[in-house]
């Protein structure tokens, strides 16, 4: 019974604590950078398309909300012909950006993405890609992998012998 | 027609009139409150304080789909928010507002509150069971047992004032609270009043037949739209009549100092009651069912008996004095 | 059956064979590398290490590689023994020290058993700080692609090309881990297999070059079982499609028919399916009508007018019986010359009722005595070629087992056989590429083969038709064979149409008759020209000429004809005539082909990815292939030819709702085509859950996105009514009946390599058995000689005997139209003999003019030192040339 009344009481004086209410179009939150919102494809320090079309995002997503087609430029350097994100079926989860092999695609702190029009919903790459290298600056795939494109011949990677010379018998 | 009759027919629109445009109101009220006790804002953008949230949400109801169940007994479902509505607003009937402001004095006024208050119960059994669904069924068996087992105790609780006023006249029992409100001899007797008019009302901590989490909306899951608008009226039509009828039976009803013409102070202690309800909402948990039915008949039933003959022994030692 | 006991627990396994395929068989997940079950062991790669015992009381064990080990009585061996298990983890860490960081953009990736194998032994991060091994790629043409960086030299490669397939181009350079798999230079791969590469590389070193064009991982394709549509014997593959496209194809493994592999024309022919030459609209006049229009129309004129129907040997039987129910039996034409049509037909009664048994691919491989007449197998049926490579190992391998060696054990085995090769003889008409594996080849004219064979049949047994005029070299080589094939055991005996000869046929009838008096293992293999030759020519009706004299006397103004090119059947004035004459031409077809551009009515059918249906290979093996995809205003011939017939109220056509209901029908009304209906299994079949097979593996991605350009609302997925498949991913998780096996995966096994899970025991049967039905056995009660011998071919002056020749790319019709192959098909030629050519003045390329069954050809010549002396070599079907009945003679000019 008294702690019927101590709860009542206690409640009742919530009357003059401060509001936690964030005001938000006037008042704006402060997101962390790894807050998971609007989702990014971003460019290498080079400003090349960081994303090779691996398909690891698409198959992480749970609701299957990324399609994209691989394809690549005449050096062999593979990056998508057309990559879609339905926004509208997306949740946020970020799964694609861990799947994400070369940092390409990121989520970032943005939410606001209200569209009257939910076919608006629908990213395609000119919406997605941006001119950055996003959170994680300084990382290119290609300078890592081992295929040959534009600009980098085999073994010209980091921690890369150069090409074997096959008519060679030295041991 | 003579004035006697106009001014009858102004204080029943006035007193109805009141009470419509009141129920929905505390809507916002209600949740204003709850969101000043849990640290928020609450309703603040449409209209000043966000008052015309109001609007917003009868005309949301009035637009949703009106819908019956095919299952459902449809003309049962359709009377049974209107029950709830139309004996509340009867109890008003009894309710003095002010000296003079009061629809009908009935010598027998308290005995028609509770009539009243008892057929109000047929609501929530019709609803639950045209509804034609079982959790509805659930909350209304519930709300049965609920509404008549408190009912007893309500009746029983009253008993102390009525004994102390010597009538069953509401203005009666006003005007012999001049000296002190009865709250003070019958504080017992106001706690326990007030317990059973949560009960009556299936207000929370007591809104068992509904119980959101368990019943899924229980005696009115299947109700949508206006028909579930009208239960919604009915609720808060409830928490002001056991509001008002508190402030007259305990709290001196219109009685105040001078400076306030006496409905102001009827209606400033009536608010008061009705933020106490909202405040019960936002800090107590529901009890269970049984838990419930077994406080109600294990402690309250005893706690009421011992009152009543406790104030009518008082009564007739100082009678016989 | 003896008992081993792996990690203490008994079981009954099947002596003989190698640990690591028994733990397979079992069920037990142990990697490996260099092993394959159709290559065999060599013990190279070191990833299959298990602990074994002595004996119960062995606690310490030691460790072997299970793929060299042969499974013997009471064998105690342990999986999980931690000394193993570090060993496995170990060698894949070493394996990966100098793999390169290409997953994301390597094509084998998400199917690689490279990545199976290391998630399998727990290895994850590279410890190894030094530099990586780089290599530099070669262009290997048009199918494959090279990235030599990912090598984990498992030698699977070379072992394959080389030792399996006989190829010479691939071969392997430099030492240690230096070690490149590649050509001598950048070029062409020469072998017809090389695709399997793409699949016997356990990682991303050898990949399909057209599914790079437009790359997709195989998660998300959705597949369905197929059978290859690009020659008559019927191999099973997987068609895998993404975003409306066909992507890729696969070997879909059967124990009996094609195996692990497929040829180069099966798994790169698919593209004609994307090609833009494809009917994707119903048109009237090369206008686009409504198809409901287009069905009332046509089947008005089937009520009011004279029809007539020409099938096709490409087109499904349902397509087919289809088209003759709806024109009826007396006007359906084959859609075949009338020469080709007997062809078929007589190849079909050798097969159906002769004595002898028509061999599937997988009893070629066992044979140990092949005697081929007439056919460039390589360029006709290249699987049977492949076959034949091995059956040539077949007697050197009672070496083998004299030696007590096991056959698995292939380093060994190969060691043992060296070059030597059991009896194989090769008579054609030019060089084939089986000549360097024969004992002894022959070269002749088709009459001369003929002969050959009949002598070789009379040889054999004296009651045989006799050959008279036989030449000494002939008396040899014909003594030579009959030889080889008594004192073989399982003789088989190889012909087929492609010499346009039926004298050839009933020669090797009459030698495989002849042999099958004296042994009852012999076997007869023909080819047929196209990959529902047989079923066409199973169903009855008149052949094409008969056709063009109908219209031509007036008694047919309106014809259909079904998926087929006219002008690759007969000649193009001929067909022009016929068509003019037609009031309408009706053409359903899924590609535009020269007939298509006349017709008034040009309807779009459904390639073998976008239809069901079922085929007869060779074997007589009716074989049914799925729908991989919904294309809009695609739809199956049968179903249009239904449509067409309900419409127009032919009864049974009404009633047809999907392909059970013909596949029915036609198997009650034909007594050859009985049982076809359990060829597969029904439309409603479903899982034990009630649900369908998924199409689309469960990793299947984008599906709320792919469409959502178009509109942001996902339309419903199309359902199937022909088979028990989804089109999505949603169905039963579990293994599918042999018959709807959509793709080979098993948890942990992404790659190819998990078809162990799906076999009864490792290399043989699918669970369940090997799909399809084999319509027609030999009935051995008749026995019964062709007497026709023909006379000797005698080269004339001025004129030359033209012969068809075939290539692999170019000689089909359908697998031309695709962008890979059409890179590989040869330019026309005239090929002649040297002495020819040196009495006409001509050398290599230059160029002589051609008088033809009717036509003038202007062509470059090419020289040949083994063609015979007045026979010349004219290329068939190829795109290029316009259609010539041959054999026949041709007045050559300079």
């Amino acid at each position: 019974m008294i702690s019927i009344v101590r709860s009542l009481w206690l409640v009742f004086l919530h009357m003059f604590h401060k509001r936690e209410t964030v005001q938000y179009p006037e008042q704006k939150n402060k997101l962390t950078t790894r807050w998971r919102g609007r989702i990014v494809l971003t460019r290498d320090p080079d400003m090349g398309e960081r994303c090779v079309g691996c398909y690891l995002c698409a198959a992480a997503c749970p609701v299957d909300c990324i399609s994209l087609q691989a394809t690549e430029d005449e050096t062999g350097r593979r990056y998508p012909e057309f990559f879609r994100i339905n926004f509208s079926r997306c949740i946020f989860c970020g799964y694609c950006e861990e799947a994400c092999p070369t940092y390409a695609i990121q989520l970032i702190p943005d939410f606001e993405m209200g569209e009257y029009n939910r076919q608006n919903l629908v990213y395609e790459k000119k919406e997605l890609l941006i001119d950055g290298p996003g959170k994680y600056p300084g990382y290119n795939y290609y300078k890592v992998a081992g295929l040959a494109i534009g600009g980098k011949g085999k073994g010209q990677a980091q921690n890369e012998a150069p090409p074997v010379d096959i008519k060679s018998l030295i041991p | 027609m003579d004035d006697a009759t106009i001014d009858q027919l102004l204080i029943i629109g006035g007193v109805l009139g009141g009470l419509l445009l009141v129920a929905p109101g505390l809507i916002w009220l209600e949740r204003r409150m709850l969101a000043l006790w849990q640290d928020r804002y609450g309703p603040n953008r449409a209209g000043p304080f966000g008052l015309l949230v109001v609007l917003a949400d009868t005309l949301k109801l009035f637009f949703k789909e009106d819908w019956t169940p095919p299952f459902a007994d449809r003309f049962v479902f359709t009377i049974a928010p209107g029950i709830v509505v139309i004996t509340v607003l009867m109890s008003f009937i009894v309710v003095p507002f002010a000296p003079g402001v009061i629809v009908s004095d009935l010598n027998i006024g308290l005995l028609f509150f509770l009539a009243n208050s008892s057929l109000g119960a047929y609501s929530i059994i019709l609803g639950g069971w045209a509804s034609n669904n079982k959790y509805s069924l659930l909350g209304s068996m519930r709300g049965a047992a609920q509404m008549i087992s408190y009912e007893v105790f309500m009746g029983l609780a009253m008993m102390g004032v009525v004994l102390l006023a010597g009538s069953f006249s509401m203005h009666t029992i006003v005007e012999a609270q001049k000296d002190m409100w009865f709250v003070i001899p019958q504080f017992l007797g106001f706690v326990i009043f007030f317990i059973a008019g949560i009960a009556e009302t299936h207000r929370l901590p007591f809104d068992i037949p509904e119980a959101e989490s368990e019943l899924i909306a229980g005696f009115h899951s299947e109700y949508s739209g206006m028909k579930f608008g009208i239960f919604f009226v009915g609720e808060y039509l409830g928490i002001i009549l056991i509001s008002s009828v508190t402030v007259a039976l305990y709290f001196g009803g219109w009685l105040g100092p001078d400076f306030m013409p006496p409905l102001v102070w009827f209606i400033l202690k009536t608010f008061a009651f009705i933020c106490f309800f909202i405040l019960l909402r936002a800090s107590l948990p529901r009890p269970r069912y049984d838990q419930l039915m077994e406080y109600g008949w294990k402690i309250l039933l005893p706690l009421t008996l011992l009152n009543l003959m406790v104030t009518a022994g008082i009564v007739l030692l100082n009678k016989g004095i | 059956m003896v008992t081993i006991y792996i990690d203490n627990t008994p079981y009954q396994v099947k002596p003989g064979k190698n640990l690591l395929e028994t733990c397979l068989t079992l069920g037990f997940d142990l990697p490996y590398f260099c092993w394959h079950p159709a290559l065999g062991s060599v013990g190279a790669c070191r990833q299959c290490a298990i602990k074994m015992y002595r004996d119960a009381d062995d606690k310490s064990g030691r460790l072997v590689m299970s793929c060299m080990e042969p499974v013997s009585n009471n064998q105690r061996i342990s999986i999980a023994d931690k000394t193993a298990v570090d060993f496995r983890e170990g060698v894949i860490e070493w394996l990966m020290t100098n793999h390169p960081h290409d997953c994301a953009v390597c094509d084998e990736g998400g199917a690689c058993h490279l990545q199976d194998m290391t998630v399998m032994t727990g290895h994850t991060y590279r410890r190894f700080k030094f530099k990586k091994r780089t290599h530099v790629n070669q262009d290997l043409g048009p199918f494959i692609n090279h990235e030599m960086n990912r090598c984990i030299q498992c030698y699977r490669c070379v072992r394959f090309y080389k030792d399996y397939a006989g190829g010479e181009d691939l071969d392997v350079f430099a030492s240690k881990s230096n070690v490149y798999f590649g050509r001598s230079e950048p070029g062409t791969l020469e072998s017809e297999f090389s695709g399997n590469l793409s699949e016997v590389c356990p990682t991303g070193v050898f990949t399909d070059k057209t599914l790079k064009q437009h790359y997709t991982r195989k998660w998300d394709l959705t597949m369905a079982p197929s059978i290859c549509q690009h020659c008559s014997l019927g191999c099973n593959i997987i068609a895998g499609e993404r975003y409306g496209d066909l992507r890729m194809i696969a070997n879909r493994y059967h124990g009996e028919v094609n195996g692990y592999f497929i040829c180069d024309r099966g798994r790169f022919g698919y593209e004609f399916v994307n090609a833009p030459a494809r009917v994707r609209q119903t048109t009237q006049l090369g206008q686009p009508v409504d198809e409901d229009k287009a069905i009332t129309q046509i089947s008005e004129l089937l009520k009011n007018s004279k029809v007539i129907g020409i099938g096709s040997p490409r087109a499904s039987l349902e397509s087919n019986y289809a088209l003759k129910k709806l024109v009826g039996e007396t006007n359906f034409h084959k859609g075949v010359s009338r020469q080709e049509q007997a062809l078929m037909e007589l190849a079909v009664s050798i097969l159906n009722t002769g004595p002898v048994r028509a061999l599937s691919m997988k009893e070629v491989e066992k044979a140990d005595a092949v005697f081929i007449l007439g056919e460039d197998l390589t360029n006709t049926s290249p699987m049977l070629a492949l076959a034949i490579r091995q059956s040539v190992r077949q007697q050197p391998l009672h070496e083998v087992n004299a030696l007590a060696v096991p056959e698995w054990n292939d380093a060994a085995a190969r060691e043992i056989i060296q070059q030597k090769k059991g009896p194989l003889f090769v008579a054609t008409v030019a060089e084939t590429k089986l000549d360097s594996m024969a004992t002894k080849t022959f070269r002749a004219a088709p009459q001369d083969i003929s002969r050959l064979g009949f002598a070789v049949a009379n040889l054999i047994d004296p009651s045989a038709p006799q050959v008279s005029n036989l030449h000494e070299d002939e008396r040899a080589m014909s003594e030579l064979i009959a030889k080889s094939l008594l004192a073989s055991e399982r003789p088989v005996i190889i012909s087929g149409t492609s010499c346009q000869s039926d004298s050839v046929l009933k020669a090797a009838a009459n030698v495989a008759t002849a042999l099958q008096k004296r042994n009852k293992n012999t076997g007869i293999v023909l080819t047929f020209p196209e990959s529902n030759s047989v079923g066409l020519a199973l169903m009855g009706g008149n052949p094409l000429e008969e056709a063009f004299q109908k219209v031509k006397s007036g008694n047919t103004d309106t014809v259909i004809i079904l998926e087929n090119d006219l002008y690759r059947h007969s000649q193009t004035t001929l067909v022009d005539e016929f068509l003019t004459k037609c009031k309408t031409v009706v053409v359903v077809d899924h590609s535009q082909q020269a007939t298509s551009a006349k017709a008034q009515w040009l309807i779009p059918a459904g390639t073998f990815a976008e239809a069901d249906g079922t085929i007869v290979n060779n074997e007589g093996r009716a074989q049914r292939y799925f729908q991989v995809y919904e294309k809009m205003n695609v739809k199956e011939s049968w179903r249009w030819l239904t449509n067409l017939g309900a419409t127009a109220g032919i009864t049974p056509m009404q009633s047809w709702k999907n392909i059970d209901h013909i596949t029915k029908a036609l198997a009650q009304e034909e007594e050859v085509f009985r049982g076809i209906e359990r060829v597969s299994l029904t439309s409603d079949y479903r899982m034990q859950d009630g649900q369908r097979v998924p199409r689309a593996p469960h990793r299947y991605s984008g599906r709320t996105a792919m469409l959502a350009n178009v509109t942001v609302s996902e339309p419903k997925p199309p359902e199937d009514p022909d088979s028990g498949m989804s089109f999505t991913m949603e169905g039963t998780r579990a293994m599918p009946p042999s018959s709807m096996i959509p793709f080979f995966w098993s948890p942990g096994w992404n790659s190819v390599q998990s078809v162990n899970k799906y076999q009864e025991e490792v290399g043989a049967a699918l669970r369940g058995g090997d799909p399809g039905i084999r319509l027609f056995e030999a009935s051995a009660t008749q026995s019964h000689y062709f007497n026709e011998v023909p006379e000797k071919f005698i080269a004339v002056d001025s004129k030359l005997w033209i012969v068809p020749l075939h290539h692999i790319y170019g000689s089909e019709e359908l697998s031309a139209k695709s962008a890979s192959v059409a890179k590989r098909v040869p330019l026309p030629y005239l090929m002649l003999n040297a002495e020819d050519a040196a009495k006409l003045g001509l050398k290599e390329g230059d160029a002589i003019e051609v008088a033809v069954g009717g036509d003038q050809l202007r062509l470059p010549v090419k020289v040949s030192a083994s063609l015979s002396m007045g026979v010349a070599g004219l290329p068939a079907g190829l795109p290029t040339l316009s259609f010539v009945e041959l054999p026949a003679w041709g007045l050559v000019k300079r």
